[in-house]
């Protein structure tokens, strides 16, 4: 079972350190193609992770061998976790190999700047403006890359961890006077 | 002065950000940073509306000066934009140039909320996310969990789930049938589609007690058993459903008038639908057969047989075909799980997991603390994270969830099709006519909660 595998750390093998690399063939073309990524097996499943500014190069690499479809891009906020804080995930999809991987670009708050996808995934479009708006992140070659969610004018991004949960008050009369 | 005191009393508890307040205000309606960008160049433009994904879209005559160009907003209010969906469109006479559409109105902060609520809670926000389909929500929430847990379910447990999802497929669709034909002006479909759906939503509220928003499957299996006599209720579903299908299809599939408003209406290639992450039916009328179910079947659906059909044109009709073709496919894959319904325990042993049966806490102190353990503070989930897809009736739904080892998530995220699928729209609606700007929208089933969470 996939689950079960145990992901062999890094040992030294005479005077060159062994990289873990997956099993898949698509996935070993890709890590092989890429010095940078590195593969690890999270809960079964296959999962790169790619420095911020080669994103839009694998991304595209990846494209290119198959992955046709971006289902899903979204951001985990490690606050007093991890360094760096935030951690851009994309999920994409190959229908023809009937497979799946997982990037996970980390990305420090204090240059919350990555390149997007759009050009290579056009449906990046709204899964990158939402990370805007709810985490902050911004993205460089983004065509719109405005709040999709929250109000324009907003200050804060909510799904940060140090954005509290906070509360409006609901006025069910004179609601004229909120302002 | 009173613009201060009004501040003061509205103060909102933020901490950390060092922010006053956030301006929550009437203001978030303005069209502000959303407005369509005029000054651009042609090549933003088209990436901005999903233009530059297939050649043949891209238009070809000169776009007519900006003084013969009309905008008109649809939405929120709409009623045939299924909620709250607002769309920004920009016209020239009676034919649409481009449309943007504007979401979050319906915005919640359900993934925030999901980070405050225990493993266990999980279901009950997660649900009320695609209103329509319910269960695949709290079914996807809870593969995810359980991927990270790493237990195994009893296989009654999951003939349940998948018995569930199953009808509420057919109910969906019977709501995207009953709400695209009252958009085209078939008036009766909408009142068939809602008495029929209603027949399924009885038998849920007598399984779960709510006709929505459940919180019925829960990781660790789900909350109660069938009740007793559910093979009637099936029975009687399965009886009295097919009849009116057919009915329906005499009514839609040769009435002149439905097939003038949705052949060759919002068409979108299967290139399209790929670059813009388009799922569901949407994709498989586009000439797919991408179906989660067959490809990473989920909770032994790998044992039924069900095939997965499949359209040519990518147009309204062919989005309609698939719907109905879908039900006859669920109808048929509940009959196959109703008859082969395994027995055995609802949901699974670890006691660290589900609680124990009532009776076992009269006898069992371990059983009282387990219990009194699940429900005050939850279960601990191991670190790791994980994200599990399942095929809901729009498309792909999926969870992604990080665990810190604690009782609640550090990080909840649903991938929900509608979102993605609103994508498309621009690239459906471009150089079509105003007048078929619900049929597309309708052709898409969007759920706002789905697409706002």
């Amino acid at each position: 079972m996939a689950d079960d595998q145990v992901v062999e750390t890094p040992e030294e093998d005479g005077d060159a350190v062994v990289r873990p690399l997956p099993d898949h063939p698509v996935l070993l073309a890709l890590a092989e193609q890429f010095d940078e990524i590195e593969w690890t097996l999270s809960s079964g499943q296959d999962v790169f992770f790619v420095p911020k500014d080669r994103i839009r190069d694998v991304a595209q690499a990846a494209k290119d061998a198959g992955f046709e479809l971006l289902s899903d891009l979204t951001v985990a906020d490690y606050f007093r976790k991890k360094t760096p804080r935030f951690e851009l995930v994309i999920n994409l999809l190959s229908m023809q190999h009937k497979a799946r991987i997982r990037l996970r670009v980390p990305v420090p708050v204090d240059d919350a700047q990555v390149p997007s996808l759009v050009p290579v995934y056009a449906g990046a479009n709204f899964y990158e403006r939402e990370a805007f708006d709810l985490f902050g992140l911004t993205f460089d070659g983004h065509p719109d890359l405005s709040r999709i969610l929250m109000p324009d004018e907003w200050e804060g991004h909510p799904l940060r961890k140090d954005f509290g949960m906070g509360s409006v008050p609901v006025q069910f009369k004179e609601s004229h006077q909120v302002r | 002065m009173t613009d201060q005191k009004n501040r003061d009393k509205h103060k909102v508890d933020l901490w950390l950000t060092g922010t006053e307040e956030p301006s929550w205000l009437v203001e978030g309606t303005d069209e502000g940073a959303q407005k369509m960008a005029l000054h651009e160049t042609e090549r933003r433009r088209a990436d901005q509306e999903g233009l530059s994904v297939g050649d043949d879209r891209v238009l070809d005559e000169e776009i007519a000066p900006d003084d013969e160009l009309m905008i008109v907003n649809m939405g929120p209010q709409h009623p045939s934009t299924h909620g709250v969906l607002r769309v920004h469109i920009e016209l020239e006479g009676e034919i649409i140039r481009r449309s943007k559409p504007i979401i979050g109105y319906l915005h919640t902060g359900m993934e925030k909320t999901g980070e405050d609520l225990t493993w266990l809670q999980g279901p009950t926000n997660v649900t009320r996310m695609d209103y329509l389909a319910p269960f695949h929500n709290e079914l996807v929430f809870s593969l995810a969990v359980e991927k990270l847990l790493g237990i195994d379910l009893p296989p009654r447990a999951e003939a349940i789930r998948l018995l569930m999802t199953e009808l509420n497929r057919v109910s969906s669709h019977l709501v995207a049938l009953a709400t695209n034909g009252m958009d085209i002006g078939a008036l009766s479909m909408m009142l068939y589609g809602f008495r029929d759906r209603e027949r399924i939503l009885a038998f849920f509220e007598k399984t779960t007690g709510l006709r929505m928003n459940h919180n019925y499957i829960r990781p660790g299996g789900v909350a109660a058993d069938l009740p007793p006599g559910w093979q009637e209720d099936i029975e009687f579903i399965l009886d009295k459903i097919p009849p009116r299908m057919y009915e329906y299809e005499d009514l839609l599939k040769a009435n002149p008038i439905w097939l003038g408003r949705t052949r060759d209406v919002g068409v979108i290639t299967l290139e399209e639908c790929l670059a813009l992450s388009v799922t569901g039916p949407t994709l498989r009328a586009a000439g797919s057969d991408w179906d989660l179910r067959k490809v990473f079947p989920y909770s032994g659906i790998e044992n039924f047989q069900f095939e997965v059909p499949v359209g040519e044109h990518g147009d309204v009709y062919d989005r309609y075909r698939i719907r109905v073709e879908e039900i006859w496919q669920s109808l048929s894959l509940v009959r196959q799980i109703a008859e082969s319904m395994p027995d055995g325990d609802y949901k699974t042993d670890d006691r660290k997991v589900a609680p124990p049966p009532r009776a076992r806490i009269d006898e069992s102190m371990e059983a009282l603390i387990h219990h009194f353990k699940i429900y005050t503070e939850g279960f601990q989930v191991p670190e790791g994270e994980a994200y599990v897809a399942i095929e809901s009736p729009r498309g792909e739904l999926g969870a992604y969830v990080v665990s810190d080892g604690g009782a609640k998530p550090l990080r909840m995220h649903m991938r929900t099709p509608s979102f993605a699928n609103l994508q498309a729209l621009p690239v459906m609606m471009a150089d079509s006519l105003i007048a078929d700007t619900v049929a597309t929208i309708a052709s898409l089933d969007p759920v706002l909660g789905d697409v706002d969470r």
